[in-house]
């Protein structure tokens, strides 16, 4: 079936050692890929349609088309820090299918003529870590990696860099720094990474799933790959499905396929017949949708004709039970933590965010704090150097614009039992009874 | 949700909003002749500066080799490590201070992260939380806290048992689970992500 490529025999024992991934068809396209032209290998890439999976969506050949041609050292750097709340893809991947990523790294590594390349895994996933780590070693073993693969004349070298938890060290440029021992602050762009990356050298940064999708486009040719999917969002995506559905997962399906097949059709939509409240559809950055988004196509272009964006690809479901407030405060208080300080908007507008939502949760706050709270989300928007503060401002803004309502009627709540609990302390104190 | 309180601004920019103290001796790279170093830790950070030879880019491992033979980046550790790399302590520790899985206290060495991120608490990780800290209290051994999305969303409401994933815990399961955490046992075996099929149908019928 065509829309099963990066899960093929995703769950057949021992398929993350390299004799079953061989037996497979595993280690068949890297060959094939390193008879090509880098030119023409580039061109296929880019012919394919693949965007990155990461968040940004990236025309995957074009990054590697920017990336300068000469003697210096060029460097393939694979982000498996994923930690956008909601994603969960690049694990099943790497825990299950490492080999299908590192043949994906190799044929990008040659594509740009990359000697060193790394893979930054976040350090929470430990097993992961270890099944790759025990990956890359039997890849070394057989000459996938190391001097004159296949007899092609490029020598590739593969590490494996542990992150220690730290959100940030997902934005490329924060990763890079990570990288090179230092505290995960993201760098000013331009230079973009494609000219000055790891160690100041040309760097191509991708996905976990965008390097694990090469194989199949070798294989398929580009126009094969392309014919995949819709318009302009060619290919399979992994969609993790999370939060109040009855069957959560990840599932591999054809970009354009709708949004309600996804929540209800794979994922069961929210357990005991209760009702979507709203739904982040590409991880906890992206701008909330609701109910009357659910036809919606998961692609790039209709996700972003809705309002949203398809971010890392992870849909998070909320069921009508839950309060928004209480989405927000989750919200705040995770990019208040993650945020790297190196930036004002960013650093105090989460700061300010998570003790507005605090204020609403204890009864202190007023309506007008809403207005206060809107209005810091759009100083935020574009005005710092990474995307993080963006990540809180965008789906914070959207609920308080789509759930206004809600919103004041918490406040309202909340407000009424703080005064009531304190009229009862200061009666009791008094020996007044009312 | 439980507070990973990292600095009195509960950020992670210790002393940003604080002037320099200008009276402060200058730190220096402490004399690899007089440190002693454990055998284990040198070995592990030679090992770490062997993979990652370029500038400081073995920081990140060599932390991990402290943490693991003092339990936490204790300053003596970091001194010791240090004078093998040829660096002044403070430039590790303010890259220790950066990351969350770094602890610069000393506190339990079995770690139990308890993912409180939206997914998890649609699914009631705020009261796992609560559960399992009840169950151990002030245990020294065991560092217990809230965490941000470990990417184990699919199995919520989880924890990662000394980095193993877990999930989703039943609130009646905590007390097993906080027995076989006391006694060194396999966490859930059942419920461990390691051995979880792949959610999507397609792959089952092949
Ligand atoms: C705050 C923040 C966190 C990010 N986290 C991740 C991540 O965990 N994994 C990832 O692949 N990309 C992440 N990204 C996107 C990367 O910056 C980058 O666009 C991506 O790795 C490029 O690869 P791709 O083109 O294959 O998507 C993050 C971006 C931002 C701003
Ligand atoms: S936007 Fe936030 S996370 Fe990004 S660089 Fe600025 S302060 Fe750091
Ligand atoms: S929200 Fe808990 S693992 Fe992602």
């Amino acid at each position: 079936m065509t829309d099963t490529l990066l899960f093929e025999h995703i769950d057949e024992p021992g398929l993350n050692t390299i004799d079953v991934y061989m037996a497979r068809g595993g280690y068949t396209q890297l060959p094939i890929a390193l008879k090509m032209k880098r030119e023409d290998l580039i061109t296929e890439l880019t012919g394919s349609g693949l965007r990155g999976r990461g968040g940004a969506g990236f025309p995957m050949g074009r990054k590697a088309s920017f990336i300068p041609k000469g003697d210096m050292q060029k460097y393939v750097v694979c982000n498996a820090d994923e930690s956008e709340p909601g994603t969960f893809k690049d694990r099943e991947l790497i825990q299950k299918n490492p080999h299908q990523l590192i043949e994906g790294l190799i044929i990008a590594a040659f594509a740009i003529d990359a000697t060193i390349n790394y893979i930054y895994i976040r350090g929470e996933y430990d097993q992961q870590a270890d099944i790759l780590d025990a990956a890359i070693a039997e890849a070394r073993e057989r000459g996938m990696l190391g001097e004159n693969i296949f007899g092609s004349g490029f020598d590739v070298q593969l590490e494996l860099a542990r992150g220690a938890g730290a959100y940030i060290c997902g934005e490329e440029t924060g990763l890079l720094d990570s990288l090179e021992g230092k505290r995960g602050n993201p760098r000013l762009k331009p230079p973009f990474p494609a000219n000055e990356g790891l160690f100041n050298g040309p760097t191509l940064i991708n996905n976990v799933e965008t390097l694990s999708a090469i194989p199949s486009i070798i294989k398929l040719g580009a126009e094969g790959y392309a014919a995949i999917g819709v318009k302009d969002s060619a290919g399979t995506k992994l969609v993790s499905i999370s939060g109040n559905v009855q069957r959560p997962g990840n599932y591999e399906v054809a970009l354009g396929t709708s949004s309600r097949e996804l929540i209800y059709g794979l994922a069961g939509g929210p357990p005991d017949g209760r009702k979507v409240k709203c739904w982040f559809p590409g991880g906890s950055s992206t701008v909330v949708l609701t109910a009357d988004d659910l036809d919606v196509g998961y692609d790039y272009d209709s996700l972003e004709a809705a309002g949203s964006a398809l971010g890392s690809g992870a849909i998070i479901v909320v069921d009508e039970t839950q309060s928004v407030v209480e989405l927000a405060y989750k919200l705040a208080k995770f990019y208040s933590h993650e945020s790297c300080g190196k930036c004002t908007p960013c650093r105090e507008g989460t700061r300010w965010t998570f003790h507005m939502v605090e204020r609403i949760k204890e009864g202190t706050a007023t309506p007008m704090d809403l207005d206060i709270m809107a209005a810091v989300q759009d100083q935020i928007i574009g005005h710092c150097l990474c995307v993080l503060g963006d990540a809180m401002a965008m789906p914070i803004g959207s609920l308080i614009a789509k759930f206004r309502d809600e919103f004041e009627a918490e406040i309202e709540t909340n407000r009424n039992a703080r005064e009531a609990q304190l009229a009862a302390q200061f009666s009791a104190a008094e020996g007044i009874t009312v | 949700m439980a507070d990973v309180k990292r600095f009195t601004h509960d950020s992670r920019i210790p002393g940003w909003d604080r002037a320099a103290d200008l009276d402060k001796e200058p730190a220096v790279v402490p004399d690899a002749a007089t440190t002693e170093v454990p055998a284990e830790l040198r070995a592990a950070i030679e090992d770490a500066v062997r993979r990652f030879p370029v500038g400081d880019s073995a920081f990140i491992p060599v932390l991990y080799a402290v943490q693991e033979q003092y339990g936490w980046c204790s300053p003596e550790g970091i001194i010791q490590a240090a004078a093998v790399l040829g660096r002044t302590p403070a430039a590790l520790t303010a890259v220790a201070t950066f990351y969350d899985m770094f602890e610069m206290e000393p506190l339990g060495r079995k770690t139990v992260y308890v993912c409180t991120n939206i997914s998890c608490s649609l699914c009631g990780a705020d009261e796992l939380l609560e559960a399992l800290e009840g169950e151990f209290g002030e245990d020294p051994d065991v560092n217990v806290r809230g965490f941000e999305c470990l990417g184990a969303c699919d199995i919520a409401p989880m924890a990662s048992v000394n980095g193993a994933y877990v999930g989703p815990i039943a609130l009646n399961e905590v007390p097993e689970l906080a027995r076989q955490i006391r006694e060194g046992e396999d966490p859930l075996p059942a419920k461990q992500m390691i051995r979880r099929p792949c959610a999507d149908p397609k792959v089952a019928e092949k």
